[in-house]
């Protein structure tokens, strides 16, 4: 007697093999999915509306006005360019003592604590919400975004930092303990030549996140293009938005392209 | 004659010229520092600053205790920036993965025009943030979440497009050409040697997305596109500090709670 083996081939299941799990998932898929786009009311008669103001939107994007407002456009492009830069360097510069703190194999466990939890605070905090308290605080303008885009970047370069430090080669750092260096010497000499190449990528990589985020912290008040945006929006004139965001796109796309160029010749 | 008058030469890390030029180098960024803060501070009102430890401590005062009887009213608004949040991710992914196999060197149908077009399409998307995308939706769809669903999904879709297409590039071909071997169609390539290849990256991707996702919905209703947001706003607006503490302590937990769901599943599966 020979055993029936089957003709057809099945492709097995990739994720989960339990097919009663399986069912159950994607019934609760779709029980969510119905709740979900139930939940969700459109005003269709608005959105009808709405149409003709798109397409003069299209319109705006094709034909971009840069010269009405460019008094505005160019004050906005001058504010997120300067702050740009400044809260880089500043951040950069606080995130430096931060993330050798934060590194578990080079500072004392109360210092990294400390450090960890600075670092904690900075990256739950999103960009917006925080740009709405620095406004408060400070008052509008680009300072207070300036204060948002250095707050961020600490979270950010600090945590790599440290990750970084914690992940050197630990036998030249052994090496130079056994000259009886002192821990500035250590740092100097063991941890800071390892970490330099990716600490100048990283902050190259902040300075175009910052970029992108100084465009967006305008709305709320922080200063910067994002501020000419939103009042071009507000006033319905499409065209200086669209003028507005081919250069947000432009001068993002510079910076990517740049900065993956300066990356690759840093290394 | 003495030995001592030849000089041996010094190690030196740099030649003077290089060291110049790296004085040169760190001069020029200090200038350009400083130029950039003078431009920055020039319409800034000093007297604003120099008041914002007293401002910090008197709003601090206010927001504390959080207002923890507007809970109730949370709720709706919460579900709202969740569902922002998936179907935005949902709709990003339905759009980006046809991009993404357009863009890929190995699997696009045509190189010389049907790539370029994806890969611009993948980039714009990408260099604009989702609360713009919302500003501009919202003021041609009108308030609301379908506004921010979409804002989500465009966002999403230049992310989720370049992982993804990277994903596919770095493809096994052995696998491809195993397929091709037993004579199989292009579309049976495509979904018995591709796409199980890059299935647990594409999980790994959306759910990250996801993740994201959830932090940029709790704040696109600043611009009125739905979601807690909205709630933020009006307190805001109200400066009912005691109720703007108890949003943000809402957002932080959720946060929270989605990016340790996200590594959870991102673990299970790689």
């Amino acid at each position: 007697m020979s055993t029936a083996y089957p003709t057809t081939w099945r492709k097995p299941p990739q994720m989960i093999h339990s097919r009663a799990l399986r069912i159950a998932l994607a019934l609760g898929a779709v029980v969510y999915l119905v709740l979900a786009i139930g939940t969700i009311e459109v005003n269709w008669a608005r959105v009808v509306a709405g149409m003709e103001r798109a397409q003069r939107f299209v319109a705006g994007f094709l034909q971009p006005d840069f010269t009405t407002r460019w008094r505005d456009i160019s004050n906005g492009l001058m504010e997120s360019l300067t702050m740009t830069f400044t809260s880089t360097v500043v951040g950069v510069a606080i995130s430096i003592p931060i993330g050798v703190g934060a590194a578990r194999n080079v500072a004392p466990r109360a210092v990294y604590l400390v450090c960890r939890a600075i670092i904690a605070t900075s990256r739950a905090l999103q960009e917006i919400i925080v740009a709405i308290f620095f406004v408060a605080l400070f008052g509008f303008g680009a300072f207070a975004g300036f204060l948002t885009l250095t707050f961020a970047t600490i979270g950010f370069i600090g945590k790599l930092l440290a990750e970084d430090i914690e992940d050197i080669d630990e036998a030249q750092a052994e090496a130079i303990r056994a000259t009886g260096a002192s821990w500035l010497q250590l740092i100097n000499y063991a941890i800071q030549p390892q970490v330099m190449p990716r600490l100048i990528g990283l902050s190259l990589y902040r300075l175009d996140i910052n970029f992108r985020e100084s465009a967006v912290i305008g709305i709320v008040g922080a200063g910067g293009i994002g501020a000419a945006l939103n009042t071009s929006l507000s006033r319905y004139e499409y065209s200086s938005a669209g003028a507005i965001l081919l250069i947000i796109i432009a001068i993002v796309m510079m910076a990517e392209y740049s900065s993956g160029y300066l990356r690759k010749w840093v290394k | 004659m003495s030995v001592a008058s030849v000089e041996t030469p010094v190690w030196v890390h740099r030649t003077p010229v290089k060291r110049l030029m790296l004085w040169a180098g760190w001069l020029g960024c200090v200038a350009l520092f400083v130029w950039c803060w003078e431009r920055m501070t020039q319409r800034t009102i000093w007297a604003f600053v120099w008041d914002a430890p007293n401002a910090a401590a008197d709003i601090g005062s206010r927001a504390f205790p959080p207002r923890w009887s507007y809970m109730e009213r949370l709720w709706a608004p919460l579900w709202d920036t969740i569902n922002i949040a998936t179907l935005g991710t949902l709709l990003g992914i339905m759009m980006a993965v046809p991009l993404a196999f357009l863009a890929a060197s190995n699997t696009t149908p045509s190189r010389l025009i049907l790539r370029p077009i994806a890969l611009f399409a993948i980039v714009a998307t990408r260099s604009i943030n989702s609360l713009i995308w919302a500003l501009l939706l919202v003021s041609i769809l009108g308030p609301g979440i379908l506004a921010g669903i979409l804002a989500i999904a465009l966002r999403s879709i230049g992310f989720i497009g370049k992982l993804l297409y990277e994903a596919i590039e770095e493809t096994d071909i052995r696998q491809v050409e195993a397929i091709s071997a037993t004579g199989a169609s292009q579309g049976q390539i495509l979904t018995y040697g591709i796409v199980p290849q890059v299935l647990p990256s594409f999980y790994g991707i959306s759910v990250f997305r996801w993740d994201i996702n959830i932090r940029e919905s709790a704040i696109l209703g600043l611009v009125g596109a739905g979601g807690i947001g909205a709630q933020l706003n009006s307190s805001l607006n109200m400066l009912a500090w005691p109720q703007v503490m108890l949003i943000i302590l809402v957002i932080l937990g959720t946060v929270i709670i989605s990016e340790w769901v996200s590594a959870k599943v991102r673990h299970a599966i790689i």
